[in-house]
């Protein structure tokens, strides 16, 4: 079970973005726990300033518009 | 297959993607110029098809909506595009890194620079704001980025040059980056940091800096599409508000008196600055629904300087915007803000009904 967080304020960005992350390790077959982090404070204090910010296991691995595909499938095997 | 012949290949195929990319891109660029020029025919043409009078007013207003749309929406397309490329260039944290630890003064000016070509979205003005300060980056400088970011916006400048010239403008985006600037080093002279939210002071310097994520390499295609990505955000959000504003417009001119108006928002009509500015206030839209209305406004004899104050004051100080600024900053912090910013506003609107 890999934990994922996406960093947003609630903005459709942002819920496209965790949809992708579902979509990308349903179809790579890993266990993944989307948790959406909406707190303007945790956003700033995780060193997000764009949003939406992807962490995987605490490793922040993306900020700011939606992520590539492939660079998220990368992301999510690493 | 040899790793060479497949290296071969990879080049063979990425050059073809990159010359498939730059052909559409020229091509629809000619597509574009082709367009461009047959707007007014296009406008008389939709007019002559509908059972009005071409010299009546209703006529005239009809005409003016078939022309205004299409043209807008053209050079709002183009713009977009371009400045979505250009952006790639351009991160939040790349801006950071470029501002933190410069003094004020040449702090403001590069801040409030920036602040147009960092891609920027109001909902991420917090974490944008913290991400700042707790890099080092001075209290008023980030307050001149936090002003130029919405206010001189690629949207705003389009319209202004499509519906009323290039000089208001060009006169907007000056005075956007002088009162950008100008109030960021005031606020920062005033040295308010104490006036923060406390949560906001305790952040230890540093402490929201993480290490730089990874960026991925972006080839020119990846920026053509980001640029096309832009047009498609942009174009979601302001369409509606440019079919509506232009609508409104074409009714002030087909219909509203111009007596009236000189009387109300005419040069000689003093108070119309303040009364504009904080109209403008409560009022949000963004540039798109504001400058349809400003352009007719301005055909009816409404004076120059009232027009900007107005459109300033609904673009950069918006209510939901300060909403959400108040989870950082105090309410004095905020009053000090708005009263700063609104006073810039203010000055610019009376500079300009004198020298017009």
């Amino acid at each position: 079970m890999k934990s994922v967080k996406v960093y947003g304020p609630g903005c459709k960005r942002c819920e496209t973005a965790e949809a992708m992350i579902k979509e990308a390790a349903a179809k790579l077959g890993i266990d993944v726990e989307v948790e959406k982090v909406t707190d303007p404070k945790s956003i700033a204090m995780a060193g997000v300033m764009s949003t939406p910010g992807i962490s995987i296991e605490g490793k922040l691995v993306h900020t700011g518009g939606l992520p590539k595909e492939d660079a998220l499938e990368k992301w999510l095997q690493g | 297959m040899t790793s060479e012949t497949m290296a071969v290949e990879h080049g063979r195929q990425n050059l073809n993607r990159l010359l498939k990319w730059w052909t559409g891109l020229v091509l629809a660029l000619v597509a574009w110029g082709i367009a461009y020029s047959q707007l007014v025919p296009f406008s008389e043409y939709v007019t002559s098809l509908l059972p009005v009078a071409r010299d009546g007013h209703t006529g005239e207003a009809i005409a003016f909506f078939f022309y205004d749309v299409p043209k807008v929406m053209m050079l709002l397309a183009l713009i977009v595009f371009v400045m979505g490329v250009i952006r790639s260039w351009f991160s939040p944290e790349k801006t950071r890194a470029i501002l933190s630890g410069k003094r004020e003064g040449v702090g403001n000016v590069m801040s409030a620079s920036l602040g147009i070509l960092t891609p920027f979205c109001s909902c991420s003005a917090v974490p944008l704001f913290i991400g700042f300060v707790s890099a080092g980056v001075p209290l008023g400088v980030t307050f001149s980025f936090l002003i130029a970011a919405p206010m001189v916006n690629e949207v705003a400048l389009v319209l202004l040059f499509g519906l009323v010239g290039w000089q208001v403008a060009l006169t907007y985006l000056t005075f956007g980056l002088g009162i950008a600037i100008v109030a960021g080093w005031v606020i920062g002279r005033f040295q308010l940091e104490n006036w923060l939210q406390d949560w906001v002071r305790d952040i230890h310097r540093g402490a929201a800096v993480q290490a730089a994520v990874a960026v991925d390499r972006l080839d020119h295609v990846d920026r053509l599409k980001f640029g096309i990505e832009a047009v498609r955000e942009i174009f979601g959000k302001v369409w509606i508000w440019i079919v509506i504003g232009i609508g409104i417009g074409a009714v002030i001119h087909g219909y509203f008196p111009e007596a009236l108006m000189t009387r109300i928002m005419g040069a000689d009509a003093w108070w119309s600055v303040p009364a504009a500015v904080l109209i403008g206030i409560p009022m949000y839209t963004n540039a798109a629904g504001v400058i349809p209305i400003v352009e007719a406004l301005l055909g009816k004899g409404a004076a120059v300087g009232t027009v900007l104050a107005f459109m300033m004051s609904v673009i950069a100080l918006s209510l939901p915007e300060m909403i959400i600024l108040r989870q950082v900053l105090t309410l004095r912090l905020i009053a000090v803000f708005v009263g700063v910013v609104g006073s810039g506003i203010l000055a610019v609107g009376f500079l300009f009904n004198l020298m017009f």
